[in-house]
Parts: structure tokens; C-alpha cells; sequence
């Protein structure tokens, strides 16, 4: 019997090329007469472009050409459209390049086309624009407010939606009943992405055929097609060829279809030369999608013994100048739904309201709402604790949802189809010595030493998900997933996958399930993804869906194979397909191992043909298209331990304990290298990172220089646990745990830095808990204390 | 533009002689004029350190040199510090750790790394954090980065002792 493949913790076959620096990302690729883009973007956050003078930079030898925003509407170029629309939304144009008005600092007014890419950016500083300055407004509260900056005519008062889910008054009348009301105010910052691959496109169009291929760092270029193709351009899908090469990262920020796209495909064209464009940093700071900028004011009603019985919750979703991609879904259907957590919650009511401002656009980052989420829920449920005086883990315990109340039905929409929040709990409480922590802490504090247990019991709804079901709530696209899979004639089994993977081994996970699937070594499995002229259409990688939908494509195509795989060998063997197995990588007579056909036989025949069934196609190769029934319900508990140095304010992340079930787990050094990425990248939110725009709207920290990356003496060796829980509805049983880190860390370690701060008589802080700013907490209540004194 | 000046630089243990641009960035010269791709850029204020190479043996960030500002120099970049069949340690341990997952980083990590082995065998687990501290991961929370490293050091101790034996 073979090895199983499934469950092994296989060396990754894609990183023999990143490790040998042979891996093929879209900057790394030249090729002949490619010319440069350059991109003149706006210094100003709000602006009218009155004229521009682009003579100088015309004139500067090697510059090409130099496209405006009319050259592009003269052409007949569409603004890019948002791929999610909401009753009521109010749309303000998307141009490429802006024609008539800038709306944050970065929006391009006009793109260089010159030989080299130096000559492209010295170009870029000699065009001159000439600009009407206008006010602008960045905070979405701000926005919001009667008499404010007016961003675009479009949406009066800067409202692009307001959007309500839950029971309104059924969560006033649980406030009624309610012993105490527990009032929090939070706001969850904003975050640039920051994959470490700067975005990157190069274009070419062929004269002959009237045909494009765009190189374009996606996570899914079918999505790309489709945007750029139907909408943007006009293009049609078979003469537009997206290529999403080795990504570099995405976290969402490579799912959008972007400006700078568009502008290399139209001057590919224009010039008859290939052209590319590759982010300098500077440039992803003011052009990637930030994620994330959340205003909330969240009360929750409790009774006196813990149990929680309503939520009410009050958004303000700053969505940047434009509607990007996935905008409107993350502060809605990617957030409202999530608010109900782990808990019985009697009734909750969510009002979001989308607002636009003079900044970069929001959308999805790693989590994409469900961390937003998660941050309210976890927060408000930690402080009800704290103020009813009861440990957070007892105050959670008494309000899960039990493993015998599931398919369960949350007040805001979701139905949970499983679930089992106490192991995984119990599991990572056991794991950090959580009592034994408690006493240390207590002990801690009697000598002036400061550490914080936080605890974040989370859930997430991912594996986006039934197609019908997204689409009642506004998606312009499908999400199912595509997968086909092809046998050549010597056994060697190429899967195409609409699934993407920059960065999360799919050509390894995924041929795990493939040879266990066919019984083939797992090195006869080759992975093909991110190349529209190759694959079925697809719908790509995020929101934690390559395992759950894409493989479980996979599988289904897979399973079409076995069946065709019986039934050439029944005939070879001159048996009835009933009587046949698939044993041991081969297809044999139940019972009779001698009386067997390999998988490599199968194939040759299903290629010759010469001996075949009269009713069968010849051929091996199958396509299945997967639509879940539901989204996957992943959920587990993460505990942070923060130290917080009262002298200096610096807070110190000193051990981090997790316990995720994301069902069962194809291959343990991949899931486990997800959970340790997300949870840096929760931890960077809450202790590090922040995107700060000043009054003027400019970006300050728009560099690694004022943004605070992670950095490894940032991190700690985490300690890592699973609960495995299927999924009910899909043919592995998986769930998604691409997200889970990020969306359960960020409540986790902020709870840890309050919790910490208690003696201070700190009851809630905004994240990041920069030094400065603890330290301004801890001083302040020193000097309280003293006066008291 | 100013004229091309003549440089004269070892890379990998080849020997070139060309005319640069005097701007042209040691990462461009690799990536550009050499097809030595493997060295990344991954920002534009030498924080991020994914085009680490090594000049006449110590790490440098290529995105902060011009290229001739090597004229003279060795340059050891990712693809000479190894190559399937035979891979240094630290691509070996990056490889058994899973010490990479989009790859972008990664080479100027080793490379980092790299230096930090040559001159501090045994690191502990704060020396290896420290010394990578310019260099950024977004995906593997750096967790399998450090025991990549550790996991490279034990290999070089182990050859060290078989030749010792």
C-alpha cells in the first residue's frame, strides 16, 4: 500500500526555485523591445488637475509617450468597476488615471512611457501639473460629520452605503432586560498590506490576433480577466491572457485589479512595445488597497452571572476615495455576520455605514472584516469580564455554543454547521499553564513587573463559499472553483487549479490529496495555476478558500477519473465495473490482486484507445466545477502573553499558545506555517504597525521608515495545538486557516496589553500600543496615584 | 545621463568587465545587465533586505550601492551560494523548516543569515532575531526562519566535526 500522502508534513516541492533564487515572479520576467511605465501620482489628497504640461518630459531622449487620463477616456477606457455592489450604493467613477480631479495622495494623473525605467521617473518629475488645491477630509468620522469636505458629488455627506443587519428590535428589548450595559469605543486602524513583492505588471500586445498577455502579480487572474476584459476595456476573454507568475505575497492586496494594470495594456498597445511597471515601496504605501480603518462604538447587554444576551453595534467603515474590488463586502457581509463570535447572543444588530474620504481605498487584508470582527466581539466580551469581575475564560465558557446546538443559527444571518469551542479552549489553557500564569502575573505585580493574559476564543466564516448565496448579497462574480484534472500517457497527472498560491503550497497540499485521490506517487503530480490560457476558469485565492473550494474541486475531479480509471480496467480485464477496486494503485478484480491493470496501463489505453469500451470517450482527463453548500466554520482559542515595561512603556509579546481547528490538515508544516504568519501579522496590528495620515490628508507613514514592520526579534516561537473538527458539507472535510492567525491574534494580544495595564486602571486603549503611548497611560495614573497619595 | 563608466566585478566567480551608468544600483546591475534574478527589491529605503548579497564576504543591502562602488569586488549572490544537488546549509535548512512561503524574501534572508553563520557559528535563538532584524517576512512570522537558521548551524557544526574526525 502506498504511503498516505494526506496528514504528512512533505517538504515543499515549489521551494528548490525560491531557494536557488531561480523562482519566476513578474519583475524577474524581460523580454524583447519591453519598454517602462512611470507614474505621475498626485501630491495632493483632493485636487482639480486645471492643465497639464507635459512638453519637458516629452522632450527628454527615451521618453515614448505620455499618457493622460482623457487620452484614456478618449479611447474609450471604462473607470474600473467594484465587484460587489449594495442596495443603494453610491458609485463615484474609478478612472485608471484620472481625467479631471485627484481624490487621494497617489492617484495617478498621468503615466511615462520612456526606454529605460530611470528615464520613465526622471520624466516623471518634469511634468507639470497644475493643480487646484482643494480641502479634503481623511477620517471617516470626520467625513461623516454635517458641513464636511464633500469627496466626490456622487454621495452626499460622503455616504456610499448604510447598511444594517440583525434584529433591531429584538436587541433593544435584550437591552432592556439586561442587568448591565458594557459600552466600548474602538478603533481598529488602519493597515497597509505590505506584501514584501511590490505590485508588478508587464503587458504585451500582439498586432497579429489583436491580442494581450498581461503579467500581473494576482491572486486571481481570472478575476483580472474579467474586470479588465468585460468591463475596463473591452476586450474579449479569449484575446486577453492574464499570467499571475510566482506572487510574492498577497493578503489580500493582490486580489484587486488595478490602475497601473490598465495603463500598461492600454500603452503596450499604443507604443507596440511590451511595457512594464513594478511598484517602488513608496508607490504600494499610496497605491496598494489598505485594509482594515474601523470607527465602532459597540454596547453589550449581560446579565450579572455572565451570560450575554444582546449586541449592539455601530460602524463607521472608512472606504478610502474609490470602491475597490471587494469594498463594499468587507465592513458588511464580511463583518456584520461575524459579530455573533463563539456565543449564544440572544439578538445583535450591526449598522455600518461606508464612507468615503480623500485616502487610499479599503479592502480586504488578510481577514478581510472577520478580524474587524472578531476584535469588537473579543474586546467587548474581555471587558464584560473584567467588569463583572470574572475570569475572560470562565465568562466564555458559559456562552459557548455547544457541540450539540449546531447546524446553529446566528441572529446575524450565518448558520454554523459545527463546532466545538471547549477542546480547543481547554487545550491551549493547558498548554500555556494558564492558572499557574494567574498566580505568576499576581505575584508579578506585587514587584512592579507587568504582564497581560489575553484571550481571544475566535471563529471565522471562510471557504467563500455558495455561489447563489453571495450573489443574493451583491457579488458580481461566481465562487465556486474550477479543477482539471489531465492523465498523459506515461501517468503523469497535471491538475489545472483556478486556486492561486503566492505563498501558501498548493503544489505540494494539493498533490498530497491528488496521489492519496489516484493512488500515483505524489511526485507524478504536477500543480498548473495562475495563467488564464491554461486553466478552466476560476475564481482564485482569498478569503482562506484554495482548500475547502479549490481542492475540493480537485477532489471531485479526481473521483471522475477513478470512475473512468474502473471501467478501461474492467474492460481490460474483461470484468464488470461493479466488480472493480482500486487497491494499492491499482485496479483490480475485488479479491483477485493477480487480476489487476496500474494506473500507468490505464492511461496508455486511455491514450491508445486500442482496446477500449465501445461507450467510453478515449481520453483520461476530467473537469469538475465545485460550489460549497455553505461557508466553513474554522474557530479556535489564541492566548497572548504580553509584558509591558512600566518605565518605558514598551509592551513585548513573550509567549503566544494557539489551538486552531481547520478540520482536517492536508499537510501540518503548511497549516502551521499559516497560523505563524497570520498571528505575526495580528500582533504587528496590535503592537506595531499603523497607517497615519495627517490633517492635510498626506500619508506619513508611507515608507518602512515610519510604518513598523514586524521585524524577527518582534516575534516569539509559538505554541501550536489543533482540534480537528470536519466540515460537514465538503468531500475532505476541510476548512480554511489561511486568515485564522490574523483574525484571532489582533483581539488576543490587545486583550493581553489591557489586561496588563489593569493595575493602571486602564479599561480600554486604541491599538497599536506603541511605548509612547502606554507609557503617556501608565504615567497618567502614576501621577493620579500620587496626587491621591 | 551622464557617460558609462568601465567597472570590472566578480560575481559568483565570474569575472565581468562593462560600462555602467554611475546611478545604476548594484541590485539593478545583478538583475538587469546579468539576469540574476534571485536577488529581490522589495522596498526603497534599505529596510526590507530581500536583495541581500554578500561583497568580498560581508552582507550588503545591493539597493544601497551603486554598481560601481564594486568595481574590484567579489559578489556572491543566492545563485552562487548553492545549487540543487548542492545546496548550502541554510538552503537546506530554509527547505526542511519551511522556512519560506512566497519566496520573495528569501534569498536576501539567507544571505543575511549567511553572514551572520560566518561569523558566529552557534548562534542562540536571540543572536539569529537580532541579526535578521533588516530583514522583513511577511508570511512565516519569522518562526521557521529562526529554525531554518539553527537548523543550518547544527549542519555546519556536524561537517566541521566529520572533517575534524
Amino acid at each position: 500500500m502506498a504511503e498516505k500522502m494526506f496528514g504528512k508534513a512533505l517538504k515543499r516541492v515549489e521551494d528548490p526555485r525560491f531557494i536557488t533564487g531561480t523562482g519566476n515572479y513578474t519583475d524577474d520576467i524581460a523580454v524583447h523591445g519591453m519598454v517602462h511605465a512611470a507614474m505621475v501620482r498626485s501630491p495632493y489628497p483632493h485636487a482639480k488637475i486645471k492643465s497639464i504640461d507635459s512638453s519637458a518630459a516629452l522632450a527628454l531622449p527615451g521618453v515614448i509617450a505620455i499618457l493622460t487620463g482623457k487620452d484614456l477616456v478618449g479611447a474609450g477606457i471604462n473607470p474600473i468597476p467594484t465587484g460587489w455592489l449594495l442596495p443603494d450604493l453610491k458609485i463615484s467613477a474609478h478612472h485608471a488615471i484620472q481625467p479631471e480631479e485627484v481624490n487621494h495622495v497617489g492617484d495617478i494623473v498621468a503615466a511615462i512611457i520612456a526606454e529605460t525605467r530611470a528615464i520613465a521617473e526622471d520624466a516623471v518629475a518634469l511634468v507639470d501639473v497644475d493643480y487646484d488645491v482643494l480641502e479634503s477630509v481623511s477620517l471617516g468620522s470626520t467625513a461623516l460629520a454635517a458641513g464636511a469636505v464633500q469627496v466626490h458629488p456622487e454621495a452626499p455627506g460622503n455616504l456610499a452605503f448604510d447598511w444594517t443587519i440583525g434584529d433591531a428590535a429584538a436587541t433593544d428589548a435584550e437591552f432592556a432586560k439586561a442587568d448591565k450595559i458594557v459600552k466600548l469605543e474602538l478603533r481598529n486602524h488602519r493597515l497597509v498590506p505590505n506584501a514584501i513583492e511590490p505590485r508588478a505588471s508587464l503587458a504585451e500586445y500582439k498586432r497579429a490576433g489583436d491580442e494581450y498577455t498581461l503579467h500581473t502579480t494576482s491572486q486571481n487572474p481570472h478575476i483580472h480577466r474579467v474586470m479588465i476584459g468585460a468591463f475596463v476595456m473591452g476586450i474579449p476573454e479569449h484575446k486577453l491572457r492574464i499570467v499571475s507568475p510566482d506572487v510574492g505575497g498577497g493578503f489580500g492586496s493582490k486580489i484587486f485589479q488595478y490602475p497601473e494594470e490598465v495603463i500598461v495594456l492600454f500603452a503596450a498597445k499604443k507604443v507596440n512595445r511590451p511595457v512594464k511597471w513594478t511598484a517602488r515601496r513608496s508607490e504600494s504605501f499610496v497605491s496598494d488597497a489598505h485594509g482594515r480603518d474601523h470607527e465602532t462604538v459597540a454596547e453589550a447587554a449581560v446579565m450579572n452571572d455572565g451570560t450575554l444576551l444582546a449586541l449592539r453595534v455601530n460602524t463607521i467603515a472608512n472606504l478610502g476615495a474609490y470602491l475597490t474590488t471587494f469594498a463594499p463586502a468587507v465592513p458588511t457581509y464580511l463583518y456584520g455576520t461575524l459579530l455573533n463570535g463563539t456565543y449564544k447572543w440572544k439578538a445583535i444588530h450591526a449598522h455600518v455605514r461606508g464612507v468615503y474620504t480623500n485616502t487610499v481605498g479599503v479592502d480586504a487584508y488578510r481577514g478581510a472584516g472577520r478580524p474587524e470582527a472578531t476584535y469588537v466581539v473579543e474586546r467587548i466580551v474581555s471587558t464584560v469580564a473584567r467588569e463583572l469581575g470574572m475570569d475572560p475564560v470562565d465568562i466564555r465558557r458559559k456562552n459557548f455554543i455547544q457541540p450539540s446546538e449546531f447546524p446553529y443559527q446566528t441572529p446575524v444571518a450565518l448558520q454554523y454547521d459545527s463546532g466545538n469551542y471547549e477542546p480547543a479552549m481547554d487545550m491551549a489553557l493547558e498548554k500555556l499553564g494558564y492558572k499557574a500564569l494567574r498566580a505568576k502575573q499576581a505575584e508579578m505585580r506585587k514587584q512592579g513587573k507587568y504582564i497581560g493574559i489575553g484571550v481571544c476564543t475566535y471563529l471565522e466564516a471562510c471557504g467563500l463559499a455558495p455561489s447563489a448565496l453571495v450573489g443574493s448579497l451583491g457579488a458580481q462574480a461566481g465562487q465556486w472553483e474550477s479543477a482539471l484534472v489531465r492523465v498523459a500517457a506515461t501517468g503523469v497527472v497535471e491538475v489545472l487549479t483556478g486556486s492561486h498560491s503566492h505563498g501558501q503550497g498548493h503544489e505540494t497540499a494539493f498533490a498530497q490529496v491528488v496521489a492519496d485521490e489516484l493512488q500515483v506517487p505524489v511526485e507524478h503530480v504536477v500543480l498548473v495555476h495562475g495563467d488564464t490560457a491554461r486553466l478552466p476558469h476560476g475564481w482564485g485565492s482569498y478569503g482562506s478558500r484554495s482548500a475547502p473550494v479549490g481542492l475540493s474541486a480537485i477532489t471531485m475531479a479526481c473521483r471522475k477519473i477513478t470512475d473512468k480509471a474502473k471501467k478501461i480496467a474492467a474492460h481490460l480485464l474483461e470484468a464488470s465495473v461493479e466488480d472493480m477496486e482500486h487497491v494499492d494503485g491499482k485496479y483490480q478484480v475485488k479479491g483477485v490482486p493477480e487480476r489487476s491493470k496500474s494506473f500507468f496501463e490505464v492511461a496508455l489505453m486511455a491514450h491508445l484507445a486500442h482496446n477500449y469500451p465501445a461507450d467510453l470517450e478515449p481520453g483520461l482527463e476530467a473537469t469538475h466545477f465545485y460550489d460549497p453548500k455553505n461557508f466553513v466554520y474554522p474557530f479556535g482559542t489564541h492566548l497572548a502573553v504580553v509584558e509591558v515595561d512600566a518605565d518605558t512603556g514598551r509592551t513585548k509579546l513573550i509567549r503566544y499558545v494557539c489551538v486552531d481547528d481547520c478540520g482536517p490538515i492536508v499537510n501540518p508544516l503548511i497549516v502551521e506555517g499559516q497560523v505563524h504568519g497570520g498571528v505575526a501579522q495580528g500582533m504587528g496590528q496590535a503592537l506595531l504597525e499603523n497607517t497615519v495620515y495627517d490633517a492635510s490628508g498626506q500619508l506619513v507613514s508611507g515608507s518602512y521608515l515610519e510604518y513598523t514592520m514586524p521585524r524577527a526579534d518582534d516575534m516569539v516561537q509559538l505554541e501550536i495545538g489543533h482540534t480537528v473538527t470536519p466540515s460537514p458539507h465538503n468531500p475532505l472535510g476541510l476548512k480554511g486557516i489561511g486568515e485564522a492567525g490574523t483574525i484571532a491574534s489582533t483581539a488576543a494580544v490587545a486583550n493581553a496589553v489591557i489586561d496588563a495595564l489593569e493595575p493602571f486602571g486602564v479599561r480600554h486603549m486604541d491599538m497599536p500600543f506603541t511605548s509612547e503611548k502606554v507609557w503617556q497611560v501608565i504615567h497618567a495614573s502614576q501621577l493620579a496615584q500620587a496626587a491621591d497619595d | 545621463m551622464a557617460d558609462k563608466v568601465p567597472i570590472t566585478l566578480t560575481v559568483n566567480g565570474t569575472k565581468h568587465s562593462v560600462h555602467v551608468e554611475p546611478r545604476t544600483l548594484l541590485v539593478q546591475f545583478l538583475r538587469e545587465h546579468l539576469s540574476l534574478t534571485g536577488t529581490h527589491v522589495g522596498c526603497d529605503t534599505s529596510q526590507c533586505g530581500a536583495c541581500t548579497v554578500h561583497l568580498d564576504g560581508m552582507a550588503v543591502k545591493s539597493c544601497t550601492m551603486f554598481a560601481v562602488q564594486a568595481d574590484g569586488s567579489s559578489v556572491t549572490t543566492i545563485e552562487g551560494i548553492g545549487e540543487i544537488g548542492h545546496l548550502h546549509p541554510l538552503q537546506q535548512g530554509f527547505w526542511e523548516m519551511h522556512g519560506l512561503q512566497c519566496g520573495f524574501c528569501t534569498p536576501g534572508m539567507i544571505m543575511s543569515a549567511a553572514d551572520l553563520l560566518q561569523h558566529n557559528a552557534k548562534p542562540s535563538e536571540a543572536e539569529i532575531r537580532h541579526a535578521l532584524e533588516g530583514n522583513f517576512c511577511r508570511c512565516t512570522g519569522y518562526h521557521n526562519i529562526v529554525r531554518a537558521v539553527q537548523h543550518a548551524s547544527g549542519q555546519i557544526q556536524n561537517q566541521a566535526q566529520a572533517a575534524d574526525d
